[in-house]
């Protein structure tokens, strides 16, 4: 590591916020790059301006005033560079120390880290030791989900090559990515196909080889109004929830009670053992059949019929030769 | 994200919040400003270093910011004549997005009382973050966090650590029902991505795992523990499957239920030349496994004992009848 670098970038940081007026850059090569050659000069005070900006550091180039004419002047605005006061009450600041163990993913997870970490130096204390009993779902495991994250960030457009759902021909595609929504546990990235001239959705696990990022960093504008996750879903493959209407006795099934969406007291059952009540649930119609079977004769399905009819038809199959035909 | 030498940058960035780390701290030995701030304690002396050189422009002695050396060589830092950096530097637009959404995630799937703390915490983050952050474009959508469970474990760990009784309200599943009961928790720990309260429970008067995803309401109380955490419990396997009151069942998986041996607990799996899995386990509760066993219908079958069998199958068709 370069200790003269990390001096200089951050005496040219402090000398930017300092001054209340631009900073001309003469001045500047004349304090911080006396050794260099003109051409070193503005290599290396592009590259440091840059390397600032990308740690967020919001440098702003202006004119002088009349007198310098068109040479540029740099300064950076002290309430625009410093985080704002922040109070957060415990139970706020509980719950972003449990954001920081939500991403199941290095990089993002630990840019949250590196939140709590400002916030610690600002003197607003939160607390992530205790949370490592907290399981991170928050997953992106497709290998090009940083360069569409970034991209979305910079508003690049992207080039990749897809192959779309039941096909093997590879096309290449390039993208101004309006966003990514996660939905049924994959993520999509949604945006303006350059190619076909529309808006089109694309599972990143279908991406082939890598994406990259072409062109400048705002390269456009997303639409008004544009819900990523709606637009997802709404040109994503239908969702498998499924509406169901199902009796349970009195008192059971206690779990799909709390999922219900509409529960009817006494109603008419399938027998007069107990009293019955009528539950509607709206869910992912995975693993639902297994769940209502472990009730047994607690619960009856009467809605959908295909439901129905697979409740049936794994009960028909027990006891039957070595579990049965399905 | 640039390429280039990535060291110098990051160490610029560690400076910005160590600085006001200090600023808002006062002296703080070296040791408590690592571990606060995620930073090896040699790197630490090193940022402190290149700090030494920097300051206002100008050249004089006084222009440079003051690191006492006499107080670092006792492992404390104390830093002085920066108050220009008093104050951290805003989110930068990748770390606003990455902490909005993941506190989107939280908020998505939970109960009204944590929505609103997390909108609140939203709306002061989002506050700070610097101007660009797309965080509105990344939807992390639903079931990515459970915030419930979480701010869950929380309020239990901060019973556990004041010795506080919890009045829990836990669904058994065994007995598909609700019920009430005082605890003196102990610990929280987890099993095979499963979180549990160990705890001593008054009502069967010894020790019980409650597993968090079935507290369905818990309520800390302000009388103290009354059973202390006398046994230091192995938290190995052993604590989640023999007991003494256990009868050893062996059943027979066809593949569609092969599952079940990543997900309990297992003695032996002996692979059958039919594709299908023979598997012995200790069951400490006879409706535990009838339910299971319906879940898994016609997947699963009892080898032994035959009478599990039969209440099995005496199930299966109670539940049938229904339908005729």
């Amino acid at each position: 590591m370069s200790t003269q670098k990390s001096e200089r970038l951050l005496n040219l940081l402090i000398m930017l916020l300092v001054q209340r007026h631009f900073v001309p850059k003469e001045r500047i090569r004349t304090l911080l790059y006396a050794d260099s050659s003109t051409d070193a000069f503005e290599k290396m005070f592009e590259r440091d301006k840059e390397e600032l900006r990308s740690l967020g550091v919001p440098i702003e180039v202006g004119q002088m005033d009349a007198y310098f004419e068109d040479e540029p002047g740099y300064r950076i605005r002290p309430d625009e560079f410093a985080l704002p006061d922040i109070d957060l009450e415990p139970d706020e600041a509980a719950i972003i120390g449990l954001a920081t163990k939500v991403w199941e993913h290095a990089r993002l997870a630990e840019a949250t880290t590196d939140v709590v970490r400002k916030l610690t130096a600002l003197g607003v204390p939160v607390d992530v030791s205790a949370l490592d009993i907290v399981q991170p779902r928050l997953s992106a495991d497709e290998p090009t989900f940083d360069v569409f994250f970034e991209a979305v960030q910079e508003r690049s457009a992207v080039e990749f090559d897809y192959v779309r759902s039941g096909q093997s021909e590879v096309t290449s595609r390039r993208l101004h990515p309006w966003g990514v929504a996660r939905y049924s546990g994959r993520w999509y990235v949604v945006g303006h196909d350059l190619e076909r001239g529309a808006e089109r959705v694309f599972r990143l696990s279908r991406v082939q080889g890598s994406a990259r990022k072409v062109g400048p960093p705002g390269a456009y504008d997303v639409p008004p109004g544009t819900v990523v996750g709606e637009v997802a879903r709404r040109l994503a493959p239908a969702p498998s929830s499924q509406r169901a209407v199902i009796l349970a006795r009195a008192g059971a099934g206690v779990p799909l009670r709390r999922d219900a969406d509409e529960i009817t007291s006494g109603v008419v059952g399938p027998d007069d053992r107990t009293e019955w009540d009528r539950l509607v649930t709206n869910r992912s119609s995975t693993g639902l059949a297994d769940e209502l079977l472990g009730y047994g004769a607690d619960v009856y399905v009467e809605e959908p019929a295909t439901l129905r009819e697979a409740v049936i038809q794994r009960l028909s199959g027990v006891g039957g030769p070595a579990g049965g035909a399905a | 994200m640039s390429p280039t030498v990535p060291g110098a940058k990051d160490q610029v960035a560690r400076l910005l919040t160590l600085v006001p780390f200090l600023h808002t701290h006062g002296q703080v030995r070296i040791d408590e400003a690592a571990r606060a701030l995620g930073v090896d304690e040699e790197q630490l002396v090193k940022d402190l270093m290149v700090l030494l050189m920097c300051g206002l422009p100008g050249g004089y002695p006084d222009d440079l910011i003051d690191v006492d050396l006499d107080a670092l060589e006792a492992g404390v830092i104390r830093v002085s004549n920066a108050d220009y950096l008093a104050r951290p530097l805003r989110l930068t637009p990748t770390e606003a997005s990455a902490i909005i959404v993941a506190l989107r995630a939280l908020r998505n799937g939970a109960k009204d009382e944590t929505r609103e703390v997390v909108d609140r915490a939203l709306s002061k983050l989002e506050a700070a973050a610097a101007e660009g952050s797309a965080a509105t474009q990344i939807d992390p959508g639903l079931n990515a966090a459970d915030a419930d469970q979480a701010l869950l474990a929380v309020r239990l760990r901060g019973a556990v650590d004041r010795q506080r009784q919890v009045r829990l309200t836990y669904y058994v599943p065994a007995r598909d029902e609700e019920s009430e009961r005082i605890v003196d928790p102990h610990r929280l720990l987890t099993h095979r991505g499963l979180t549990y309260l160990d705890a001593w429970c008054h009502s069967a008067e010894a020790p019980r795992l409650f597993r968090l995803d079935r507290v369905a309401e818990a309520v800390v109380l302000d009388t103290p523990v009354s059973v202390p955490d006398a046994t230091a419990r192995d938290l190995g396997d052993s604590l989640f499957t023999s007991s003494s009151d256990t009868t050893p069942v062996t059943l027979r998986l066809q593949p569609q239920a092969h599952w079940v041996t990543d997900y309990y607990s297992v003695d032996d799996i002996r692979a059958q030349d039919d594709g299908s899995l023979e598997v012995d386990l200790q069951v400490a509760d006879e409706r535990w496994l009838t339910r299971l066993l319906l879940r898994l219908a016609p997947y699963a079958e009892v080898i032994a004992p035959a009478s599990y069998g039969d209440a099995f199958t005496a199930a299966a068709q109670d539940a049938l009848r229904l339908y005729r």
